[in-house]
């Protein structure tokens, strides 16, 4: 297994989570002492079957797991954003106002203005949420994330409601923009392919610990070996040979 | 291989493409311009035929033409506007409060479970009192003035506003709630982006009934010791047997509730455009 980034370098994890146990009931935990670091700046998919804990674990730093017990340590940075599956922007609210809701700040507008441009909306300030697409409110949750300066970014899922060529961009979208904030990012994602695409590193969650724990090195692994690895991992039967 | 372009018949796009305006199958259909008139001047029309043909006599309803003049007769010997201006004081001051107090009640139960505890219970146990039961009580409490009459409005009027509000503020969904606790929202901001504005189209429900109960209300306190309003007029009218100003009366009413009712829903298509429903 390839060492961790951070205890390769001197700067402290941007996430930092040691025997995390989760459960939401009494017979079976969802995480069972899961161990996790993630660097700040690096970008980590998690993947997994369904039930395996990723949403969990997601939920968990972004403090939104209320409901759930258990303990463990978990240390995240003061600044973290969520992207949710569904865009989540409000209905009643144009999608600049989106943007900046709850964002502190005389230059909230014209900060929100700059952030909806980076993401390819510039014009689309005072429409409201139904007038765009569903690839334009995914990219408009984007800004609304990015424009609040996140060390980290939780993303659930976020491109798993839209249609594959509309998925396609918004990689080519989210890799630039991670590139021009750098955010350490957790990515989740039930594709092993957009794992792949647009991760430094791939992590595969099974029965609530880290099974596996792969650098994204081309030159070391080919995509398509390592796609065929952690289909494997996943017990899915490909039909690719080396 | 050869790809081939379908090309599409040569046509004059400019003209040609939007012949064709795609509506909506299902649904009401497009808004036309002075609908909402249509249903109460037809209303009238049959009326007017009616007593006209002799098929309505005017023991049973006035003529529309008597109304009118009784109408004539009250404005220029019986300051029917000073009793229109009265009524409608007392109907919009009973309405301001109970919309007042049914919005803050409704968001303070509705975002609280002591808040629920305290008020919802006891908000339930008015909704099933018959307010005709209890005036009399009120007269006791607050005598037979302008107290009793606009606590009383005010009290009809409230119901519905805190209900729909009520309901409105929890049929919010509970990811924005989420939203607001990733994006540091604070207690009062949460209140005047999410929940506010969330539970408008609840309150704009419930203004809708509150504005003509709080008019219906009227009828029932004017009644008591009044000595100008409309349905002091009517109350007089009814004892002397003048059915013509009775018909007056409530053409009035009718006329103040649709009117009002109009307005909301204005208001409502003004500020609601934010969403897509078979209503815009």
């Amino acid at each position: 297994m390839a060492p961790h980034l951070g205890e390769l370098t001197a700067t402290p994890p941007a996430v930092r989570v040691r025997n995390l146990h989760r459960s939401f009931s009494k017979n079976g935990g969802v995480l069972n002492g899961l161990d996790l670091d993630i660097a700040p700046g690096e970008f980590v998919a998690l993947i997994g079957r369904s039930g395996t804990g990723k949403s969990t674990l997601l939920r968990a730093l972004a403090g939104l797991d209320r409901e759930v017990t258990g303990y463990g340590q978990i240390t995240v940075p003061d600044a973290v954003s969520v992207v949710f599956q569904d865009s989540r922007l409000l209905p009643w609210k144009r999608v600049l106002d989106n943007i900046i809701l709850g964002l502190p700040g005389r230059d909230a507008t014209r900060r929100g203005t700059q952030a909806l441009a980076e993401v390819g909306l510039a014009g689309r300030e005072r429409a409201w949420p139904y007038q765009l697409s569903g690839g334009e409110q995914q990219r408009a949750s984007l800004a609304r994330s990015l424009v609040r300066e996140p060390q980290l970014l939780l993303a659930d899922e976020p491109f798993g409601a839209l249609d594959a060529l509309t998925r396609i961009r918004m990689h080519a979208l989210l890799r630039k923009l991670c590139e021009a904030h750098k955010p350490a990012v957790l990515l989740v994602t039930h594709d092993v392919d957009e794992a792949v695409t647009l991760a430094d590193r791939v992590i595969l969650l099974d029965d609530g610990v880290v099974r596996a724990d792969v650098r994204v090195d081309l030159t070391q692994r080919s995509p398509a070996e390592l796609r065929a690895f952690l289909l494997d991992q996943l017990g899915v039967e490909t039909a690719v040979h080396p | 291989m050869t790809a081939v372009v379908h090309a599409g018949p040569e046509t004059d796009l400019a003209s040609d493409a939007d012949v064709r305006v795609v509506r909506r199958r299902l649904g009401p259909g497009r808004r036309l311009r002075f609908t909402f008139w249509v249903g109460p001047a037809l209303l009238l029309a049959i009326w007017s035929l009616g007593s006209a043909t002799g098929v309505i006599s005017p023991a049973v309803l006035t003529a529309p033409w008597d109304v009118v003049k009784a109408l004539q007769d009250q404005w220029v010997n019986h300051d029917l506007l000073g009793n229109i201006l009265s009524s409608l004081t007392r109907a919009a001051i009973g309405l301001g409060f109970g919309v007042v107090a049914g919005t803050v009640l409704a968001v303070v139960s509705g975002l609280s479970r002591v808040g629920e505890a305290l008020i919802d219970g006891p908000i339930q146990i008015k909704r099933s009192l018959p307010t005709l039961a209890l005036i009399p009580l009120f007269i006791a409490w607050f005598g037979i003035g302008e107290e009793m009459k606009i606590t009383t409005i005010a009290l009809i009027s409230m119901l519905p506003i805190y209900i729909n509000t009520h309901n409105g503020l929890r049929s919010i969904d509970g990811r924005y709630a989420e939203l607001a606790e990733t994006l540091e929202l604070g207690r009062g901001e949460f209140l005047r982006q999410v929940v506010l504005p969330g539970a408008l189209p609840g309150f704009l429900l419930g203004l809708r009934f509150a504005v003509t109960w709080s008019l219906l209300g009227l009828v029932v306190v004017e009644q008591y010791n009044a000595t100008s309003g409309i349905g002091h007029m009517m109350t007089l009218a009814g004892e002397y047997g003048e059915t013509d100003v009775l018909v007056v009366g409530l053409v009035l009413y009718g006329l103040f509730g649709f009117l009002a009712d109009s307005a909301v829903r204005l208001t409502e298509r003004k500020v609601l455009g934010w969403r897509r429903t078979l209503e815009n």
